[in-house]
């Protein structure tokens, strides 16, 4: 049989996805105590004990001096940030890629320019941020903001306009004016779009995120990771990795599955 | 009821539609058929509004039509005629609450559980009172185009234009659409402007046949004359039932392009 017509069955494709996560850590383990066999004090590659020992350090003992649990905390700080980001520009995006996409006397003005400044690497004008807005929370989620909005803003538009032309004259034969037809047939045929996007734009949300914190923050998970360099704690660095790729991947399967929760109309409308 | 005054229509250097003479009382059902890309979708979409005449004019009842869609003509296009994020009885309680509610678009309470036994009284006599919660993407091609045809006449339109709208259909569906159309036609007295490549179709429907053709070819330049209503042939409807009936009854007859 030719290899594009073999489909593994549920068990063999179970083990296919596991094989390469299976492989990446015993890489990493069996890398790790060779290392610490040759040097005890070897810090580039923790052992799992170590790294338990860091996170209980941090997750599970108080910080003497504040209180807090350390790693709590800046779960706390990032994902506040992240969502007040991520909720701003989903608003913007919404308001300015449906007024784009939807009345051309909008998208004359709006179109170009969210194409020019969608062009401005966000992080190039990160200074700027902490000059206009301060060292404060506001400067984290404006560059979140200035660097995702205009991917959403650019995504919905284009998906505005290819409703096509029949679904909108339909509208306006029942009695629509432009108001409620974007309110009842635009909006809501936008939104699960606007939800995917949002899925895609995730990875650089985090990006900016933790390049904000790295420059200037007091918590967060981007903060610690730049903090605890210095030392070359990699038993901390490596598990806050781990926990933001999950907390990003935890995000996206959040996404989906609000989408076909509250869109179930969608999906079939795109196989169809 | 309409009249249509020495109406053309060009793109640019290319002439579709010229010298457009016609007049039709209220009530006919015209079929307009014609080879491909011979101006009958175009002189639609003008009925529509959605384009405007170049030259000329379109009276309905001595004023000339509004220039963009109304709830005055419904209409029904081949494809995506209904809301695909709307289930079955929301695509047809919507053409109510849109043109009562001018600012959130839908209405609640009392209001809307009427509008929805309104909607679903139409939607049984159309046959798909089984499917009231269903979304369209879970119905077959015929049942979207009656659940498209039920959308647009919940607004009680004059005028009902219709794009080719049971090309997609298989024989025997497109057969029961001919049925229920022909019924519709009759219960709510509607004026029907229909396109359609099947002859066949025209006749057996419709109350009035236009023929689009081009009367004259410049073989060097193909565009430089456009397609004119070639035959305006009244259709004698007594017999036609009957013929409608016969045709009902015949095994998949092959359409006519």
């Amino acid at each position: 049989m030719r290899l594009i017509n073999r489909q593994p069955d549920r068990g063999g494709r179970l083990l296919l996805v596991l094989l390469p996560f299976a492989l990446l850590l015993l890489a990493y383990f069996s890398g790790s105590a060779t290392r610490l066999a040759e040097n005890p004090n070897d810090k580039l590659l923790p052992s799992a004990s170590q790294m338990t020992a860091a996170v209980n350090r941090l997750a599970f003992t108080e910080d003497k001096r504040t209180g807090e649990y350390v790693f709590w905390q800046d779960t706390k700080s990032s994902i506040t940030r992240l969502m007040t980001g991520l909720a701003i520009s989903a608003a913007i995006a919404v308001v300015i890629g449906i007024a784009s996409g939807a009345i051309p006397l909008l998208s004359a003005p709006l179109s170009p320019l969210m194409t020019v400044l969608s062009m401005v690497p966000p992080l190039a004008i990160l200074p700027v941020l902490f000059i206009v807005f301060g060292l404060g929370e506001l400067s984290k989620v404006m560059l979140i903001v200035i660097g995702i909005t205009p991917v959403l803003t650019r995504d919905l538009e284009q998906r505005v306009r290819e409703i096509p032309q029949e679904i909108l004259i339909k509208a306006q034969t029942l009695g629509a004016n432009s108001w409620t037809l974007i309110l009842r047939v635009v909006l809501p045929q936008v939104l699960p779009r606007l939800l995917i996007a949002l899925r895609l734009a995730l990875g650089s949300a985090w990006l900016f995120l933790i390049a904000a914190e790295a420059i200037a923050s007091t918590d967060g998970l981007g903060y610690r990771i730049f903090l605890v360099r210095r030392y070359m704690a990699m038993d901390v660095i490596v598990p806050y990795v781990v926990w933001i790729t999950l907390l990003a991947w935890l995000m996206d399967c959040g996404l989906h599955r609000l989408t076909t929760w509250a869109f179930p109309w969608y999906d079939k409308g795109v196989r169809s | 009821m309409i009249q249509v005054k020495n109406v053309w229509k060009q793109y640019g250097e290319q002439i579709v539609l010229e010298r457009l003479n016609l007049e039709i009382q209220e009530g006919e059902f015209c079929a307009l058929v014609g080879a491909s890309g011979c101006g009958k979708s175009t002189f639609l979409r003008m009925l529509l509004g959605q384009e405007s005449p170049s030259r000329g004019q379109i009276l309905l009842d001595g004023q000339p039509l509004r220039a963009e869609p109304d709830p005055s003509r419904g209409v029904v296009f081949q494809r995506y005629s209904v809301f695909p994020h709307l289930s079955v009885l929301e695509n047809v309680v919507i053409g109510m609450e849109l043109p009562h509610s001018r600012f959130l678009g839908r209405l609640i309470g009392a209001d809307k559980q009427r509008l929805r036994e309104t909607a679903a009284a139409l939607l049984t006599r159309v046959g798909l009172g089984h499917a009231l919660d269903k979304y369209p993407s879970q119905l077959s091609g015929g049942m979207q185009q009656r659940l498209a045809i039920a959308q647009a006449l919940i607004v009680k339109p004059r005028i009902l234009l219709l794009d080719e709208p049971f090309g997609a259909l298989d024989p025997g569906t497109r057969k029961d659409m001919h049925v229920l159309l022909n019924e519709l036609w009759q219960e709510h007295k509607l004026t029907i402007f229909m396109v359609t490549h099947d002859l066949s179709e025209g006749f057996t429907l419709a109350s009035r046949v236009l023929v689009f053709d081009k009367m004259r070819v410049d073989p060097h330049a193909p565009n430089a004359y456009g397609a004119h209503i070639t035959y305006n042939i009244p259709v004698n409807r007594r017999k036609t039932s009957g013929a409608l009936a016969s045709v009902a009854s015949l095994p998949g007859q092959p359409a006519i392009h």
